[in-house]
């Protein structure tokens, strides 16, 4: 007879990593199973790039399991991985472009007033209306179009959904950089979804 | 609340951080302009699409591939 998983019996995740932690690879892999979805679709929306994205889940997971005695566990577990894969994904975007013209689009585009250009109702639903492929390209282009700080801001909050306190955290900011971050990263993501998705 | 104010106010509102009187403030100025309310509900919907579970998926490759190289690299390690 085949056993299959029940989800309502699925460990703890607190235990899985304890196990992990005292050198269980299966433990570590049933970790691997809950977030590696997560982690690459992040790795695509932060890179925009299928073979980036993938290097950045390997070299997330190797670094999780490396470092896995180190993790105090003060955090979740997957706020934990999140953390090395956006070093991960960053670096590598550091070593694809030059780090000056990250920096430059950063602080150029800190400050100054959001307004909205588009007030066109878009059509209702393009999630069903458009290729599934066509519209992760319309995505991965409009998040690529933001400065470095305010995509990873968008990622971690609302794709991610850690709270602003642990984005701050992770990114070196204050709480109040990070509101103010999301809320334009989210207009401007706004804007060049409108320009593509409205109506007609 | 003018319209500079409401665009000010949404991602607060999105996030419910808004105390109640503003939240009821930007509710009355989003029901009679259309511009706003526009962008409200854009807003929220940009959060909606990439959050959506469907899109992004692993393909069947990566994963076999990720799975390959943690076994290759870790499972000796934990042995």
């Amino acid at each position: 007879m085949v056993n299959f998983p029940d989800a309502g019996l699925a460990k703890d995740e607190s235990v899985l990593v304890t196990e992990a932690k005292a050198g269980s690879y299966e433990a570590f892999e049933e970790l691997v199973n809950r977030y590696e979805k997560k982690i690459y679709r992040l790795g695509l929306n932060l890179t925009g790039s299928p073979e980036d994205a993938e290097d950045m889940l390997q070299e997330t997971f190797l670094k999780a399991f490396e470092h896995l005695p180190a993790f105090r566990e003060d955090s979740r577990f997957y706020t934990w991985i999140v953390r090395i894969a956006i070093n991960q994904g960053l670096m590598k975007l550091r070593k694809r472009r030059s780090s000056k013209e990250v920096q430059m689009k950063d602080a150029s585009n800190d400050d100054g007033e959001v307004i909205p250009r588009e007030f066109a109702d878009w059509r209702p639903n393009p999630e069903q209306e458009l290729e599934r492929t066509e519209l992760e390209t319309i995505l991965q282009n409009a998040a690529r179009s933001l400065p470095m700080t305010f995509r990873t801001v968008f990622l971690l909050r609302d794709v991610e959904g850690l709270s602003t306190e642990e984005t701050a955290e992770m990114l070196g900011l204050s709480e109040g950089a990070v509101k103010a971050r999301l809320f334009r990263a989210r207009l401007r993501l706004r804007e060049e979804l409108s320009k593509i998705l409205k109506r007609g | 609340m003018n319209c500079k104010d409401a665009i000010q106010q949404i991602t607060g509102y999105l996030d419910g951080d808004l105390d109640d009187d503003l939240k009821r403030m930007l509710e009355v100025h989003l029901k009679c302009c259309h511009h706003c309310q526009i962008v409200f509900d854009t807003t929220g919907k940009t959060i909606e699409l990439y959050c959506d579970g469907k899109l992004f998926p692993l393909p069947g490759k990566v994963r076999e591939r990720l799975h390959n190289a943690l076994r290759a690299k870790l499972k000796p390690r934990s042995e």
